[in-house]
This record gives structure tokens, sequence and C-alpha cells, in this order.
């Protein structure tokens, strides 16, 4: 199944990027949340798809039986999706923010550090 | 004893500033009795190393480079660090009569200690290494003190090119250098020099002599590297006398000279040392005859000196070997006392014009002496140092056994040009009419008398009695050059021979010369032609160049578009990662089919119906219901695969992103179409592509073998050594804990960012 789940992880990643190079600043957001979603997929899918055995220890034994499911991508995926979250709801606000203070959803306008919105007065 | 030597020229440089303020009056005083005594200490180690053995220091640096503090003082060290000290000496004694006490002389003394230190260094190294850092030291003080009137533009700009000229050469010399410690096997110059065969048999050995000359020629303005010397004279006096004509532009003909046993001999070195040499010598002097200031005059006339040194070790043999140290001696004592007197000429009339200056002798008649003296030398007029200097000179061409008569009409033309500038620029200011100057002659500081005339009266003492200056400077020099069998003695009289005749043709040639001085430089091209097309031409070329390539380039790579810089970031990286996989021989041929459960090919058909329908909606609440069904769907597969963790976090974040999505969205403004279809078409390639290129990396991955030792240490040991059954939780909480540390912190600075920008106000405080 890797090798569906690689076809997956490439669609993500096209989408992803072809979102995040939008003029338009809100469906950057889009392609980012694309983006991360692709790339935890990618590192769940090359340490190996193991159907149905997490890596847990039954009582009474020392370790799990195999086979069993790689917990390392798996610990660094919880961390990846945590902190995506994080960069996601910045971003979200981040980019309200700009919209009210530019006036424009498009990035090809925000050239400079010094883009205002036109509302009369000078900053 | 040789750090000492060293060192004190640093530590000196730390403590005069500190004198200069609190003891101001003192610190002129003061200053020069270092140079003093180094030169004294040195004095009392000359017997020794002129009678061959070599005073050496080793301190380990990097012994795993095989790079080591060394230091190395043998004939050739000897003579230099001599001057670099003797000089250094006048030099401190005439700066503060100079300057009038000037408020800057303590960072000027502190600067000229620190050159002194890095000059002894480079003249005493003994490890390559070693010498090249002082090398570059001395460039680095010499940048400083031409820029020392950092107000003036053109100091400003003088001190950058010197800068970058000679910096650009030592970057060569490292080069060249380390490709000398390769071949070699060594970078230990006592070593080294027992095995210049070997080197010059090696095939690297042109490579690094290339880059060791650029390294020289640039340092000793050789041609075509020649404009930054005048330029330099932009420094006051003082500095222009000790850094750029007694010493540090004769580093290249140190690092020549020392270099000679191992590079030397070659047909290589032949042509290309003497051939720059001859080309520096005649356009020096040529040049210097054209100038009407003073100092411009003497700095050509030094490059035209310099060059001539070049040319006789390019030629190598032990009579050209004699010729140029002897001459280095002269050269150093005559120019030094010429240069001071200028300094002096120029502190009491306010002009170093030629055509301002005149009948000065009448009111400082031991300047006079001193600039007249020293000119003598320079046209080479017996019984001084220089009329020896110029007869070594002829008689180790006439014997040369490479076309002698060629050679010595070179000399002859370099000469005679140097007989004229020393009428022009020792003799001329002090007789003749008495033109109005800037400020009226007052009376002359005897220190600023008393500077050029000590070098001045060893140019006679050494001329009279030749044998004193042969003995422990001159012969140890050679020794260390050519072969310790090379016996010097030097006369004043050789009886009526060629070299005699030369020497009075070359007068008279030069004499002729000032007389026609005005329809010569009517023949010469004109300085500006020089400057639009010669080498500094180049230089500004250059200089100007890299800021147009540079603006080109960051206005193509950074055109403030997000976008661009997106598409570059992930388009090298993608660029990179293709190349590697390229290499790599690409998949292999067999790839299973997959096989797989029904509900397994509709979760992967759900993420990616949804991805594709984020894309192509122009729905907002439309794009975040899609966006939500990717999220779920994926947090399917860490259901189906084992990882139940995974999957409820995903879960809850991807609710929760749901929510936030909608609780803004109605904040911004709806999907707009803002790209023309061609942009559409071209960014889907590209994603496309890149999508691809993920999708055969990740297929090559899976193709090979699994590495699982770090996730068999976690399997193996989370019960044993963590006490927890849910091995993916220890990891994150035990074996990873700084990790998840780390995590909680950026997120907990996310929120404060969320928070900051939710509530922040702009100045002008319209809100929503």
């Amino acid at each position: 199944m890797e090798s569906v789940f690689a076809v997956v992880v490439g669609v993500l990643y096209a989408t992803g990027i072809y979102l995040m190079v939008r003029r338009s600043i809100v469906k950057t957001i889009f392609g980012l949340a694309l983006l991360g979603n692709g790339a935890n997929l990618l590192i769940f899918t090359v340490g190996r798809l193991t159907a149905g055995r997490p890596p847990y220890i039954p009582a009474g034994e020392l370790a799990p039986l195999p086979p069993v499911a790689d917990p390392l991508p798996q610990a660094l995926i919880l961390t990846a999706i945590v902190i995506g979250f994080g960069v996601q709801a910045f971003a979200l606000v981040l980019i309200k923010r700009v919209y009210q203070t530019v006036g424009s959803d498009d990035v090809d306008k925000m050239t400079t550090t010094d883009t205002i919105a036109d509302t009369g007065r000078t900053p | 004893m040789l750090l000492a030597l060293v060192m004190s020229g640093f530590l000196a440089a730390l403590a005069a500033p500190v004198l200069y303020h609190f003891v101001p009056g003192w610190a002129g005083r003061l200053c020069p009795l270092l140079p003093l005594a180094l030169f004294a200490c040195l004095l009392t180690v000359a017997g020794q190393v002129s009678a061959g053995t070599p005073l050496v220091f080793s301190l380990p640096w990097i012994p795993s480079l095989g790079v080591s503090f060394s230091l190395y003082l043998d004939g050739l060290g000897l003579l230099f660090a001599l001057l670099v000290t003797g000089i250094g000496f006048l030099v401190f004694l005439y700066t503060p009569a100079y300057l009038d006490d000037d408020p800057r002389l303590g960072r000027l003394s502190a600067w000229l200690f620190a050159f002194m230190g890095a000059m002894l260094g480079t003249v005493m190294a003994g490890n390559l290494m070693t010498m090249f850092v002082f090398w570059e030291l001395t460039g680095l003080c010499s940048y400083i003190l031409i820029g020392f009137d950092h107000e003036q533009e053109e100091s400003r700009r003088a001190a950058l090119q010197a800068l970058l000229v000679t910096g650009g050469g030592g970057l060569a010399l490292l080069a060249g250098f380390i490709l000398l410690g390769n071949i070699g096997g060594t970078m230990e110059l006592a070593e080294l020099l027992l095995r210049g065969d070997a080197v010059r048999a090696h095939p690297l050995y042109l490579p690094a002599l290339l880059l060791v000359l650029a390294g020289a020629f640039t340092k000793s303005a050789q041609f075509p590297f020649h404009f930054w010397l005048p330029s330099a004279m932009a420094a006051p006096t003082p500095i222009s006398a000790y850094l750029h004509s007694a010493t540090m532009v004769k580093l290249g003909v140190f690092l020549l000279a020392r270099l000679t046993p191992i590079l030397g001999g070659s047909e290589a070195w032949l042509w290309q040392v003497s051939g720059v040499g001859a080309v520096t010598m005649l356009t020096g002097a040529l040049l210097a005859v054209k100038e009407h200031d003073l100092k411009r005059i003497l700095a050509w006339s030094t490059v035209s000196s310099l060059g001539s040194m070049i040319l006789l070790l390019g030629i190598g043999t032990p009579g050209t070997v004699i010729a140029v140290m002897t001459f280095l001696l002269t050269h150093a004592l005559y120019k030094s006392s010429l240069f001071l007197t200028v300094g002096a000429i120029d502190h009491v009339a306010g002009s170093r014009d030629i055509r301002q200056l005149g009948g000065l002798a009448s009111g400082m008649p031991w300047l006079a002496v001193a600039g007249i003296l020293g000119a003598f030398s320079m046209a080479g007029l017996p019984p001084l140092l220089g009329f020896i200097s110029k007869e070594i000179v002829y008689s180790a061409t006439l014997q040369s056994n490479m076309l002698p008569q060629i050679l010595s009409g070179l000399f002859l033309a370099g000469n005679a040009l140097m007989v004229t500038v020393a009428v022009m620029a020792g003799v001329g200011p002090f007789f003749g009419r008495k033109p109005d100057t800037p400020l009226h002659p007052h009376g002359l500081s005897p220190l600023l008398w008393l500077s050029p005339l000590i070098p001045a009266l060893f140019g006679l003492l050494f001329g009279l009695f030749p044998g004193s200056a042969t003995s422990f400077l001159i012969e140890p020099a050679v020794r260390a050059v050519s072969s310790p069998s090379v016996n010097v003695s030097l006369a004043l009289w050789h009886g009526l021979n060629m070299e005699l005749l030369l020497s009075i043709i070359t007068l008279a040639l030069g004499l002729g010369v000032v007389l026609f001085r005005r329809r010569l430089i009517a023949l010469l091209p004109s300085s500006s032609d020089g400057f639009r097309y010669g080498p500094s031409g180049w230089y500004r070329l250059l200089l100007d160049g890299v800021p147009i390539v540079a603006r080109l380039q960051t206005r193509f790579v950074q055109d403030g578009r997000l976008r661009h810089y997106l598409m570059i970031s992930i388009g090298v990286a993608m660029g990179l990662m293709g190349l590697t996989f390229l290499q790599s021989g690409g998949l292999p041929g067999d790839l299973p089919f997959p096989t797989g459960y029904l509900h397994e090919w509709l979760t992967a058909g759900i993420i990616v119906a949804g991805a594709v329908t984020v894309t192509l909606t122009d729905s907002r609440l439309g794009a975040v219901a899609a966006l939500g069904t990717v999220g779920y769907g994926v947090s399917l597969v860490y259901i189906l695969y084992g990882a139940p963790d995974l999957a409820m976090t995903q879960f809850c974040i991807e609710t929760l992103s749901i929510v936030l999505f909608v609780l803004v969205l109605y904040r911004l403004p709806l999907f707009t179409l803002l790209s023309t279809p061609a942009v559409r078409l071209r960014d889907a390639a590209m994603a496309t592509a890149i999508g691809g290129l993920m999708m055969l990396l990740m297929l090559y991955v899976i193709s090979q073998p699994l590495v699982p030792h770090v996730s068999e240490f976690f399997l193996a040991n989370s019960l044993s050594l963590a006490h927890g059954r849910n091995v993916v939780n220890v990891i994150l909480v035990d074996f990873r804990a700084l990790d998840t540390l780390g995590e909680i912190t950026v997120l907990a600075v996310a929120a404060v960012g969320v928070f900051g920008l939710l509530k922040y106000r702009s100045a002008g405080g319209n809100e929503p």
C-alpha cells in the first residue's frame, strides 16, 4: 500500500504548493495546511505501514510482539501535527491582520514593508 | 627572544593610546625607544645569525594540519628586521613633530606599533601559515594607516583600493602556500628550504608558483597591480615613508627572496618574475618623471625600484642576489630619507608641488643636506652607497648568462630615469629661485631634519666603509637566498671598467632627461588615458561592476514578491533533490503493484479528492470543508496503520482548525482569481512536477531497505528504562522530553503571537 500513499503524498505536495504560490493570500494558508498533511503522511509512509499493530507493550511482555508499527515516525509526526497547528493558527491571524492593514489580499502588492491601506491618513 | 621581538609591537600597540592619553608630553619620546631597543636586540644576535646559525622558535598551533607558530631568523630575516626596526625608530621619532601633537597620535602610534610587530612576524616567520597571518596583518594595518584621514573620501578610497588589491593577492598567496605545503609535505620553512628540487619537479609546481607570485606582485605593487601604491600616498608622510617605501612594499621582494631556494631557478620563474619586474621598472620610472607631486614622484620611483629588485631576483644568479640585497638596503636608506625630507618640506612650505618649490636650502640647511645626500645616493654618485649598489647591479647584469646587453640596457634606462627623479625630488626644492608657497617656510623642528639625516648619513657611511654593511647585513642575507658559500665584497673603487662607464652614461642620460623633461612628457600618453584604460581603469570597472551584478542578482532572486521567493527556494531544493535522485540511479524497475483492501484505497481516494477540491473550488467555506476532509482522511490513515495516538491528535487538531478557519474566514476576502490562465498553468505545471518528484523520491525510499536501529532501541527499552507501555508516548515524554518541551515553547510563542496580533492596534487606531 506504500506506493499508493506515495501518490497521495505527491498530490498533497502538488496541490499545497500550487495554492501557496497563488496571489490571493487566503489561498496560501490552505496550501500550508495541505503541505503539512502531506509532509506528515510522507514521514509516516516512509516508516512503512503496518496495519493494526500499534507500538504498545501488552501486559506481561517486555517489548511489543512483532510485527509492530514503527514508533519513531509516529513520535515525530505527533510533534509535527501540534506545531503545524500552531503555525496555521498564527498564519491565519497574521493574514487577517495583513489584510486589514494593507487592504488587499494580493501578495504581489505587498512588496515593501511600508504598504498601508489608503485610509486617508498618513501612517 | 624571537617571540618577545614580535609580540612587543602588539603589546606596545595596546599601550600607546593609554600612554598618549595620560602622559601626552612623554609618549612621543617614549615610543621611539621600543624600535630602538628591538634594533639593539637584533644587533646582539647578528653575530650568531651571520655565522650561519638561524634562530628558531616554535609553538604547536594546529598540529593536525602541520601548522605551527614558528619563527625563524636567518640572514635574510635579519636584514629586513633591522630595516623594520631601524626605520621604525626614525618614523616614531619624526611623527609627533610632523603631526604637531595631533590628538590622533595615540591611535596612529598604536597602528604603527601593530604594523611593526606584523612586519617582524612576517620576516621572521618559520611556517608558511605564520607568515601568511602576519602578512595579512601588515595589509590590514596598511589599510587603516592609509585611511588615517578617514574624513576624506580620497583617503578612504585609496585605503580600500590598497586593501582590495593586496588582500586579493593575499588570498592567492594563501592558496599558493597551501599548495606549496601539500607539494613539499610540510609547512615549515626550514624543511621546505631543503626540498626545492622535489617541489620544482612536482606537477602542481606551476599553479603554486603563479599563486605565490600573485601575492608577491600585489604586495610589491608590480605591474599590473602598480596603481595602488601612488594612491596610498593619501596617508600622512611618515606612514608613506615607513610602509609604502621602506618596509611593507618590500615584502613581495622578501617573499620571492625567501622562496628562491624552493621555487626559483625554473624557466617559468625566470620569465615571469624578471618579465614583470622589467615592465614595472620602466613603467614606474616613466610615470615618476611625469608627476609634479613630490610624494607621487617618490611613490612611482619606489614602484620602479621594486621592479628592478624583482627583475634581479628573477634572474637569480648569486651575482644578482648580491645586487638585490645591496640595492634593497640602499633603497631603504635613501628612500626613507627622501620621504621624510619631503614630509618636512610639506610641513613647512605647505606644498609638495615641485613647480611651487625652490630655494629652500637657505632656511633649512640640514634638511637640504639630508635631501641631497638621499638624492645623490639614489642617483648613484660616489662616495655613497647608491654608487656601489649601482656598480654591483651593472656587474651582475653584465655577467648574466642571459642576454646581458639587453638586461644592462634596461637597467641603464631605469637608472637614468632614477637620476632624473633624484634631481627632481631631492635637489630641485632646495635650489633655484624661491616661489611663493602656501605657507611661509618657518622654523623646522630638529626632529624633522634629524630623522631624514640619519639614514642619509648611513648611506654615506656604508658607501665609505662598505665592509661594515657587507659582513653582517648583506652577506648573511645573500647566503640565505643563494648558497652558503657566496662571498660578498663591496668596494667603492673597482677600477676603470665597463661598470664605471655605464654609471657615467647613466648620469649623463639622467641629467639630459632633466633638461628635456617637458618634451619627453609630451611624448608619453596622458595620465588620464592611463587612468581610463590602464590597470587602474580595470580596477574601477571591477569595483563598479560588482555592485551592479549584485543588484541584478538581488533583483532576480529577491524581487519583493513572496511567491517568487517561495518558487526559488522550492525550486532549488527540488533541483538538488532531483539531481541526487538521478545520480542514485532512479527507481528500480520492478515495483510490485500495490495490493490492499477496499477501505485502504477509499481512504487514499478521499484524501486526494479533498486536496483537489480545495485547489479548484471558488467557495471559501467549501475549501474549509474539503480541507477538513483531507485532515480526517489522514487521521483515518493513522487509525488503519497502528497509530491511534496520532489519529486522536489529528482529529482534535483538525476540528479546532476548522472552527478557527470558520471564525476568521468571514473577515477575509472572497477567493479571487488574480492570475492569468497562463500563470496558473505555469504554476500548476511546476506544482505537478514537484508533487511527481516527491512521489518518485518516496517510491525510491520505500524500495530501499529500512534501517530500524533507532526504533528497535525504543521498542526494547521503553518498558525497562522508562516504565511505559505506550512506546510513542514514552519517546515523547521520556526519551525525547526536551524536544517536547521545545514544542510546547513553540506553541506558547505562537499563542502569544496570535494574541498580540489580535489585540494590536495600529498607531492610527482604526480597528475592526
